[in-house]
């Protein structure tokens, strides 16, 4: 709990709203959103497909964001909410013949109710046991996808195959570009909703559960309620995450959900900069790309090259993108002046 | 009107000829992204990294022998460039190297990806965007599909047919007997598991007296060996990999039971798995076979065998050369070449698989004598040909015929 409660109150714990903590300037944000809606229409379908996963994993970590930055709590877990968001939108697609569209709320809404239930019993753990408890539903999940009885509906080990929406309404674009404007939009609705919870009475409550959990309960906060709905809400977003990633992706299968899975999301959040929600997709960024620039550094190697790049970026930057940016800000600033 | 014929008909005539002449220009030099008079450009995605990296060295030998076939002048003049990612094995991380390789790095085929759910997640987009996906390394049944996946081909036994072979043999030799069976649980397993029932057909129900799976992450499988035993189990059919073979292996003797012992082609290593586990415990195990394990003596003095320790001095010396997979790799690569070289001055992706898919006979260094390699329109299984094989002294003994077992997926 420390170190979350170290890294969120630092450096910007001297205004007293943390709207400027958690997000970005209007002008900024004007401008990263003009990049994400016109850089598609420069590049190849490869690079609109890595900036569509981007997307998705930059809205998990966001998702983690929300429960660790926002309630304090840890997750490893999150592998698991993504999991069964992503096999929720598949087998709804492939075996209801649903519209992909409408599999994302329905993969929100049950993932909501899982990380509800499952923070009800991580309610009375906290910190690194937290962790570890939310470890072990991660290391559970790809096992349980295999599970006989659930064989039929999953596809056991084989996975299932997904079929890729086209653009509706004859619009000339192709498959990969209506899907990054797809999770465009949403990816931007539920930024817009995260930040506006944040600010809002619950999302005071998280922040006074985070710094201060006697003191929270103390003040009237309901901390039993806040920290499961903390869990929920941080579940529903990574599911509907995990809906894109395997229309995205075109393919579930439980070697696509494992630990390692959960391990990238945290390492994305803490390199975007932990309660920062802007540093999600620079999080995402981070775990989506280097690997594959350690591995063009050395192919052999590359597991290291990336632990030393990780190392660096920890080492120079603790605070991850949040501390740049605020550099940044304030040599903007001294320019003005 | 007999003038305007004949103008006509010298018009056609004429039309023909130079249509003739220049498709047959084209047909000379045809190129598809990827191929160029000085180039070939080969896809690959393995494991570099993540659970599975043990196979990553499956690459590692592939990119070794084109180097040499680099060196000795490359194919038809052009030469190869190899261009490998590593996928962790995991599938999302796949498609984005498969659309790496189509889309930013253009090459003109993808070779021999390892793995089953990995080549799933790619099959439908290769696919869709008609880039072969050749030879891939997975023994799944299902890649023999040129149906409904004309661009997907396989490259090893599958675990179907190869367990239909040992279900023949003992329906042939031991028809009263009691079956136990071991499988991992997992796609693997459970490919080998369904293919044998397929082969005991409607005695399987009668025979199978007890099915034990177990799971990869598990240290030990003790109680599992414990418990076909006091199933009275008399035959013991084992799908394991090579730790929990060895493992198997061991416990059988440790607890005295003695059944006829079938061991999955997987766990067939002599080093990695009879070694471990004791020469004196794994005598008279039957298994099977396609390609010369470089640990069994009795290919020591082998031409093939010498051409492979040549090719590894040279080009790969810090390979382990008690390791299958750089043999398994060997075999691939020549067969990759092999196809290439029958592309002749076309090299388009279609003429690929036309090539790839009309392999006679095809004997590479490595394979066993008398395993080769066939294709056709309809058969998208390169190899399917296995021989029994049982565990004398500290070697493998051959027995039988080669024998196949083509199954479709």
């Amino acid at each position: 709990m420390s170190a979350v409660e170290e890294v969120v109150t630092e450096a910007p714990a001297v205004e007293a709203v943390p709207k400027r903590a958690m997000t970005l300037g209007l002008g900024t944000s004007l401008v990263v959103l003009g990049a994400l809606v016109l850089a598609p229409l420069f590049v190849k379908n490869f690079i609109i497909f890595q900036m569509t996963m981007l997307l998705i994993y930059g809205l998990a970590v966001l998702a983690l964001n929300i429960l660790t930055g926002g309630s304090g709590q840890f997750s490893l877990g999150q592998s698991a909410f993504y999991a069964v968001g992503a096999y929720t939108s598949a087998i709804l697609m492939e075996h209801a013949g649903m519209n992909y569209a409408l599999t994302l709320p329905i993969a929100g809404l049950i993932c909501f109710a899982f990380g509800f239930a499952f923070g009800q019993p991580a309610l009375r753990l906290s910190g690194i046991y937290l962790a570890l408890a939310t470890f072990a539903l991660a290391v559970a999940m790809p096992q349980l996808l295999k599970l006989h009885f659930v064989e039929h509906w999953t596809g056991g080990v084989q996975g299932l195959v997904v079929t890729k929406p086209d653009a509706p309404f004859g619009l000339p674009m192709g498959q990969d570009m209506w899907l990054y404007y797809f999770t465009l939009v949403i990816t931007i609705g539920i930024y817009i909703a995260s930040v506006n919870l944040l600010r809002s009475r619950s999302g005071r409550a998280f922040m006074a559960i985070r710094d201060n959990e006697i003191a929270a309960s103390a003040m009237g906060v309901d901390v039993a309620l806040y920290k499961t709905l903390a869990f929920g809400v941080s579940a529903g977003i990574t599911g509907v995450a995990g809906g894109l990633g395997a229309i995205a992706v075109q393919f579930v299968a439980p070697d696509s959900y494992t630990i390692t899975l959960a391990i990238s999301l945290f390492l994305g959040m803490v390199v975007g900069g932990v309660g920062w929600l802007p540093g999600s997709i620079v999080g995402a960024a981070f775990i989506i790309f280097v690997p594959n620039i350690a591995e063009s550094i050395s192919k052999g190697l590359s597991g290291a090259v990336f632990g030393v790049l990780l190392f660096i970026v920890i080492f120079l930057v603790p605070h991850g993108a949040r501390q740049i940016a605020i550099v940044a800000q304030q040599v903007l600033s001294k320019f003005k002046k | 009107m007999s003038a305007i014929n004949l103008r006509l008909g010298a018009f056609a005539a004429a039309l023909a000829l130079l249509a003739a002449t220049s498709s047959g220009a084209l047909a000379q030099k045809k190129y598809d992204t990827g191929a160029s008079d000085t180039e070939i450009k080969i896809g690959n995605i393995m494991p570099y990294s993540g659970p599975a990296s043990a196979y990553g060295v499956i690459g590692k030998t592939e990119e070794a022998y084109f180097r040499k076939i680099n060196a000795e002048g490359g194919i038809n003049g052009r030469k190869i460039n190899f261009v490998s990612y590593d996928d962790a094995y995991s599938p999302p991380k796949t498609v984005e190297q498969a659309r790496k390789l189509v889309e930013s790095d253009e090459v003109l085929l993808v070779f021999n990806s390892l793995g089953t759910p990995p080549n799933t997640a790619i099959q439908k987009y290769l696919n869709s965007k008609k880039v072969p996906q050749l030879f891939v390394a997975t023994g799944a049944t299902k890649w023999n599909d040129p149906k409904d996946f004309p661009w997907t081909m396989g490259w090893q036994p599958n675990y179907q047919s190869e367990s239909q072979i040992y279900a023949k043999y003992i329906l042939k030799n031991y028809p009263n007997a009691k079956i136990g069976i071991l499988y991992q649980n997992d796609d693997y397993g459970k490919d080998y598991l369904k293919g044998f029932k397929d082969g005991l057909g409607a005695k399987a129900a009668s025979m199978i007296v007890l099915e034990e799976s177990y799971e990869v992450s598990q240290p030990t499988i003790d109680s599992h060996i414990v418990k076909l035993k006091s199933s009275g189990a008399d035959v013991f059919f084992n799908i394991t990999t090579p730790k929990f073979a060895a493992q198997a292996i061991k416990k059988n003797m440790e607890i005295g039971w003695k059944p006829l012992h079938f061991l999955n082609n997987v766990s067939a290593s002599i080093g990695s798995v009879m070694k471990p586990a004791g020469f004196e415990n794994a005598q008279d195990i039957i298994s099977s076979q396609y390609f010369k394990d470089p640990t069994d003596a009795q290919w020591k003095n082998d031409a093939a065998m010498k051409a492979w320790n040549e090719f590894l001095d040279k080009y790969y010396p810090e390979a382990n050369r008690a390791d299958a997979s750089v043999m398994y790799a060997y075999i691939v690569s020549q067969g990759l070449v092999h196809v290439l070289k029958a592309c002749g001055d076309d090299l388009t992706r279609a003429n690929v698989m036309k090539q790839a898919a009309s392999i006679k006979d095809l004997e590479l260094n490595g394979l066993l004598p008398g395993v080769k390699v066939n294709t056709s329109a309809t058969d998208f299984a390169p190899l399917s040909q296995l021989q029994l094989i049982r565990f004398k002294g500290e070697n493998w003994e051959r027995f039988g015929e080669i024998l196949s077992g083509d199954v479709g997926g």
